[in-house]
């Protein structure tokens, strides 16, 4: 066993250790398919969350979305994200399931992220674009939507992630233990001529319908 | 009784361990088969009830088995890890703010490793104040730091309390274990099971007997079936089983009928306290959230003990002058 391989097990056991990390399986079996989890974002957790509640198997073929600016910064942070979780570097301005790019810019955000999923990848992606506080998640960004036109073939599981805001708030350092969940509910498929608007309603609300599944 | 005293510790403590594991067998067994021919929704709400206690009874004999064969060491860990656990499932069923994140970094991570390294060196007047005294004094001061006046007082109290239940309740498990009260050194494993039996014995005989009594509950709001008689019928039958227990502990008859009196009916309070925290809380049981948080319910067959431990270390501490 490699170390970045023996590293993210100790991580999830440590993130067990702390939150229980549950996962609940609510109408998508944990399966090898290529998918694109979408979920609520309340803090720097969630990301370790879902990871720690996926079966070992799926964990190093899903990956996270990092902001090239911060997670490289240092050797450690290039370290974490790239050993560990191998994840798919975007560039800060334009953030993570953004809004289109404007005509013209040279890169499209969602490039890197389109590049991941032709390799094979599943991505975890919080389309809310920044860590809300707020009880509601804030509306969707349009990334979701442009990735599920680009990849019909993928699934798009909603997940619900229960607690986590209280392990770690914003400006915190420390996780407290507090048992968590994670939801995962039936996949969402973009349907033919659905409009962008219509459709992220929709993923959202699929995304807080998993709230009061029990 | 007194070929009993005459054998060697640690047959003892496994003709206990037989004699308990034995019994718990066979109330499963006489369980199961009842269960085979129960009808009715009510008795299959009380069935289902009444396997639910004995798993708890279960669960905490082999943990307590566990413990005997780990020694001290193993032991202090193995609590440590039970507080650890429990504290989690405290905190997760409270409301707890942002305000309250340091104290409760605190709690998890200073005071519970704190408490078990005390314990484990066997500082006993410092164990017996650490928590009610020094820590009970600085998480209002963290707290206060954070700057959230909202709720104040509510939100240490429950700190406290989940403090208090889960770190210095359960502490006194192994605090018992290194006891060594004089002339009985390396046998606090008997006095941990002592408890644990006649918690146990109070438990399930409070149960029973308010199943037959069908008397007025005292705290209708709280426990539909907790009243005075029932109590002290449990707390009279934990007595009983404790004199029947005395050769393996260092009392006398007397003494053990009181201690077990004491700790068993101190055990049952400590239930339907709990009980209360849990109507607060607004869960039925604690593990009933189950399904959303993945709380087991450990808290549930913790919560006696935590109650009954102390009381009982106190006492087996004024009755030696240790």
């Amino acid at each position: 066993m490699k170390l970045p391989e023996f590293a993210g097990l100790v991580l999830a056991a440590l993130a067990r250790l702390i939150t229980g990390a549950q996962g609940r399986w609510h109408g998508s079996p944990p399966k090898a398919e290529q998918r694109i989890y979408f979920a609520n974002h309340q803090s720097h957790f969630d990301w370790v969350l879902i990871w720690a509640t996926l079966p070992r198997d799926l964990r190093s073929r899903t990956r996270p979305i990092a902001a090239r600016d911060y997670w490289t910064a240092t050797p450690l942070k290039r370290w974490i994200t790239q050993e560990i979780f191998n994840a798919v570097y975007v560039s800060r301005h334009r953030q993570p399931g953004g809004d289109a790019p404007p005509a013209g810019e040279d890169e499209d955000p969602l490039e890197p992220l389109m590049q991941a999923l032709r390799g094979g990848d599943s991505l975890v992606i919080f389309p809310e674009g920044t860590r809300g506080h707020a009880e509601e998640p804030a509306a969707f960004k349009a990334g979701l939507y442009h990735l599920a036109q680009a990849f019909p073939d993928v699934q798009l599981i909603p997940a619900w992630i229960d607690n986590v805001q209280r392990v770690m708030p914003k400006g915190e350092v420390l996780p407290v233990p507090i048992l968590c969940s994670v939801t995962f509910g039936a996949p969402v498929a973009l349907r033919p001529g659905e409009d962008r608007q219509a459709f992220l309603v929709r993923a959202r609300e699929a995304v807080l319908a998993l709230r009061s599944v029990r | 009784m007194g070929d009993l005293r005459s054998l060697s510790v640690s047959q003892q403590t496994g003709l206990l361990f037989v004699a308990l594991f034995g019994l718990l067998m066979l109330v499963s067994v006489a369980t199961f088969v009842r269960g085979l021919r129960e009808d009715g929704r009510q008795r299959l709400a009380e069935q289902a009830a009444f396997t639910r206690e004995l798993r708890a009874v279960w669960v905490g004999a082999v943990l307590f088995w566990t413990a005997w064969v780990s020694g001290a060491l193993g032991s202090t860990l193995l609590f440590g890890a039970v507080s650890f656990l429990a504290l989690r499932e405290f905190v997760t069923l409270t409301h707890t703010r942002r305000g309250d994140h340091r104290s409760l970094l605190l709690a998890f991570f200073v005071v519970l490793p704190l408490q078990y390294v005390i314990v484990a060196t066997r500082r006993f007047d410092l164990f017996t104040v650490f928590i009610p005294v020094y820590v009970f004094l600085t998480i209002p001061v963290i707290s206060a730091l954070a700057n959230d006046p909202q709720q104040f007082l509510e939100r240490n109290a429950k700190i406290q309390w989940g403090i208090m239940v889960c770190v210095y309740g359960t502490s006194h498990a192994p605090a018992l274990l290194l006891l060594n009260p004089p002339d009985y050194e390396g046998r606090g494993a008997f006095l941990v099971l002592y408890v644990v039996i006649v918690v146990a014995v109070a438990q399930i005989t409070q149960k029973l007997a308010g199943r037959r009594l069908r008397r007025r509950p005292v705290a209708r709001a709280i426990s539909r079936s907790f009243s005075w008689r029932g109590w002290f019928i449990g707390a009279a039958a934990a007595g009983l089983a404790g004199a029947l227990l005395f050769w393996a502990t260092p009392f006398k008859p007397v003494p053990a009928l009181l201690m077990g009196f004491v700790a068993g009916g101190s055990g049952t309070l400590g239930e339907f306290v709990m009980k209360a925290l849990k109507r607060d809380a607004g869960v039925r049981s604690w593990g009933g959230k189950s399904s959303v948080t993945g709380a087991v319910g450990l808290l549930d067959r913790v919560a006696p003990l935590c109650f009954a431990a102390p009381v009982f270390f106190h006492a087996v501490r004024w009755y030696f002058g240790i």
